[in-house]
């Protein structure tokens, strides 16, 4: 996986002079990065980088106060300037969430059908066809089980599908909104520390989990980690985010040999290795 | 219960204390107005000592129970509620009540714990499981076949018939607010203003251009749909209490409009003489206008003013059951699945790709376009409306039908119509004291069941059908 990548790929995303500022706050600064396509790139960093923010600029849950991001799929989708939901529905980005945000009264398997609401909605003419149960609607529904329950396959919860998803267990929980935003279909993954809280067991099964959705869905991922053992082992990009500026990027053992990296996380002693 | 006993005595006995040394004055004297001689009292010290006994057994009897010593409990209570309710001559009627409902109150404690470990069991195992299924499904069935025949039971005279319709036409309220509320979650405390708008269409419509109430009632339905969304679009972005103090707002604007547009709305002195519904162009009067004919002449009956009502009554029973089978068939579509999505977390929904904005203007616009339908049966059957009809304790109402039957739950709304908009009525002969029946009502049910009358929730689809015959 540390051996570098064809250059010659055009990259899935590309962010340019990102800058996002809270009034005085300056909480990401110009930063500047790709992401390839089957690729699983990490942005990493201590605690208040700025990683979260990144991601909310990306889908769409911040504007950006400077820069661009451009997705390359069939064409180009200028991701600042749409709207929020847009994002998830044309650029087909989605996205998880640091604290779970799964819809808990409703069952598993209307989670992940729920996840596939614009095409469902096609199929039963913005629901108003749909009232008089014509069978291309129910076909089309039965074909979005079917996408669920090949996800709930995967990620080990078909016998789990009737149940309220808040009853699940946490690690089920975080595996159930992967899938939820797999189910949408997506060019571009964003998963905000996927494997936080999780047992060293369900981390293994994670990292499982997202190396298979890069090679079979040959999606790309953006992945923000702070277990450094799923980042070293999967990810075939990184991005160190300090104080919201890019400190490094690279693959994963060369960042991890960077001084800058060592001294963001170790901290400097009495700068002394500020000229090592 | 032996070491206990003592201990218990002694509770209820200071507990007999207190309320001895509280009501010694305020029931144990009474002042009487003799007239000319001025203020003069009685002694009711029966009165006191029966009520201090009460509680005093009351008291053992609730004490018993906690300590889960059933029988002795429901003896008490059962002694209690014998002598209230029996032949057994008191010295007042307050006297009766009191004791009566101390004595169902003592055997409801004391049969709680055993009802309620039923009950989890009943829903755990498999075959309970199915059977409520089964009866959820047959008790809507039975409901409606008791509701078609209801006009021909012994017991429907006008003022039975006449409460079954307002009865009904909360129902249909309920479940169209309970697409904004239940559903998509979004708290509307001004929905009576689209039911003034439904009602206001007709009455113009009707009394201006002499349009039937069957045309007019889908234009009122878009009339108040299209009221939905120019309220929604603006108001929709905000969420939770400030929604609801907007669309509060709303229902007042409303009414102040329909209270000071006089050239339109005629003001507060409303609109009168707007005609009822026809059957096939036939009126429902004793004599009919030139060119209609009556229903009683169409058919060759007698006529009969129960003729009106019945057939008003069937009215609002389509109505209601067709805003019921519209609400349970969109609950299966994808907007519907959007509304619930939404309900539970709208930031998640937005990730997902799903517009929160046409979403909540759907759920907004339809259930407005209900409480337009229902208004215009209203102006309808009242054949004269006012501002007064629509002021913010009918909102309240609606609202608390549907949070009391628990939201989302259809079943839940019919319910908590019958108990919210039936009791009173029924209770009529409590005179003052109804109110006060009805707060206890309200009381009990959020104490006992804090998620409304009906907390299951059904999902819209399975993925593991429950088969009956399985291996429960």
């Amino acid at each position: 996986m540390s051996d570098a990548p064809p250059p010659n790929v055009p990259p899935l995303i590309q962010v340019e002079h990102l800058t996002m500022r809270f009034g005085g706050l300056v909480a990401v600064d110009d930063v500047s990065f790709t992401a390839r396509p089957r690729e699983i790139t990490a942005i990493i960093g201590p605690n208040g980088a700025g990683k979260t923010t990144v991601f909310n600029c990306i889908t769409g849950f911040y504007k950006p106060t400077v820069g661009r991001l451009t997705l390359r799929t069939d064409r180009e989708y200028l991701l600042e300037r749409m709207l929020g939901h847009e994002i998830g529905q044309q650029a087909k980005v989605a996205r998880t969430f640091q604290n779970v945000r799964l819809f808990p009264a409703m069952t598993v398997l209307e989670n992940l059908i729920v996840a596939q609401h614009n095409k469902l909605m096609r199929a039963s003419g913005m629901s108003v066809v749909g009232l008089f149960g014509i069978k291309s609607y129910r076909d089309a529904e039965a074909a979005a089980v079917e996408i669920a329950r090949d996800w709930l396959d995967r990620i080990g919860l078909v016998a789990d599908a009737d149940r309220p998803a808040g009853q699940l267990p946490y690690g089920a929980q975080r595996r159930l909104e992967i899938a939820r935003a797999m189910c949408t279909d997506p060019r571009l993954l964003c998963l905000d520390e996927p494997a936080a809280g999780l047992n060293p067991r369900e981390s293994g099964e994670l990292n499982n989990l997202l190396v298979s959705i890069r090679e079979r869905d040959g999606v790309g991922l953006l992945l923000i980690e702070h277990d450094m053992s799923v980042v070293m082992k999967i990810s075939d990009h990184v991005v160190v985010l300090d104080y919201g500026r890019k400190i490094a990027e690279g693959a994963p053992a060369s960042v991890q040999r960077d001084p800058a990296v060592i001294r963001a996380y170790l901290g400097t002693d009495d700068g002394e290795e500020a000229h090592a | 219960m032996g070491p206990r006993l003592p201990s218990m005595l002694k509770d209820a006995g200071l507990t007999a204390f207190v309320a001895a040394a509280l009501g010694i004055f305020i029931v144990g004297f009474r002042t009487y107005d003799v007239s000319g001689k001025g203020l003069t009292f009685d002694y009711q010290f029966t009165d006191l000592a029966i009520a201090v006994a009460t509680i005093f057994v009351g008291r053992l009897g609730l004490l018993l129970a906690a300590e889960g010593l059933r029988w002795p409990a429901l003896v008490l209570g059962a002694v209690l509620g014998g002598i209230g309710a029996g032949p057994l001559a008191l010295p007042s009627d307050f006297l009766h009540w009191f004791m009566a409902l101390g004595g169902l109150l003592i055997i409801g404690r004391a049969l709680w714990p055993w009802a309620r470990q039923r009950m989890s069991t009943a829903q755990h195992s498999r075959r309970g499981l199915l059977l409520g299924r089964a009866g959820a499904k047959w008790f809507g069935w039975i409901l409606i076949a008791g509701a078609v025949a209801l006009p021909f039971a012994p017991f429907a005279d006008q003022k039975t018939m006449d409460l079954s319709v307002l009865i009904l036409t909360y129902i249909m309220l309920g479940w169209g607010l309970n697409i904004v509320v239940g559903l998509a979650g979004l708290l509307d405390l001004g929905y009576v203003a689209f039911y003034a708008v439904g009602a206001y269409t007709y009455a113009l419509l009707s009394t201006e251009l002499g349009l039937g109430f069957w045309i007019i009632l889908p234009l009122a339905g878009m009339m108040a749909a299209s009221f939905g969304i120019l309220l929604g679009f603006p108001v929709l972005r905000l969420r939770g209490d400030y929604l609801a103090i907007v669309t509060l707002g709303f229902g007042e604007i409303i009414r102040l409009v329909l209270i000071n547009w006089v050239d339109l709305t005629h003001g507060p002195d409303g609109i009168r003489s707007i005609p009822g519904p026809t059957l096939f162009g036939a009126v429902f009067a004793e004599t009919a206008p030139a060119g209609h004919q009556t229903f009683s002449e169409m058919m060759g009956l007698p006529f009969s003013a129960n003729q009106r009502l019945i057939f008003l009554y069937y009215i609002i029973l389509v109505l209601a059951l067709a805003t019921n089978l519209f609400t349970q068939r969109l609950r299966r579509l994808p907007v519907g699945r959007a509304w619930e999505a939404l309900r539970e977390d709208e930031t998640a929904c937005r990730a997902l790709g799903i517009n929160p904005t046409s979403t909540k203007l759907t759920a907004f616009a339809i259930g407005a376009m209900f409480a337009g339908i229902a208004g215009s049966f209203f102006a309808a059957k009242q054949r004269f409306i006012s501002p007064e009809s629509f002021v913010f304790i009918e909102s309240a109402i609606i609202l608390a039908i549907v949070v009391l039957g628990g939201m989302g739950s259809q079943i839940g709304v019919v319910l908590a119509s019958v108990l919210l908009i039936g009791l009173p009525e029924w209770f009529r002969e409590l005179g003052s004291y109804r109110m006060l029946a009805f707060g206890l009502a309200m009381v009990l049910i959020m104490v006992f069941r804090p998620r409304g009358l009906i907390s299951h929730r059904e999902p819209s689809l399975r993925l593991h059908p429950v088969r009956p015959g399985g291996d429960g």
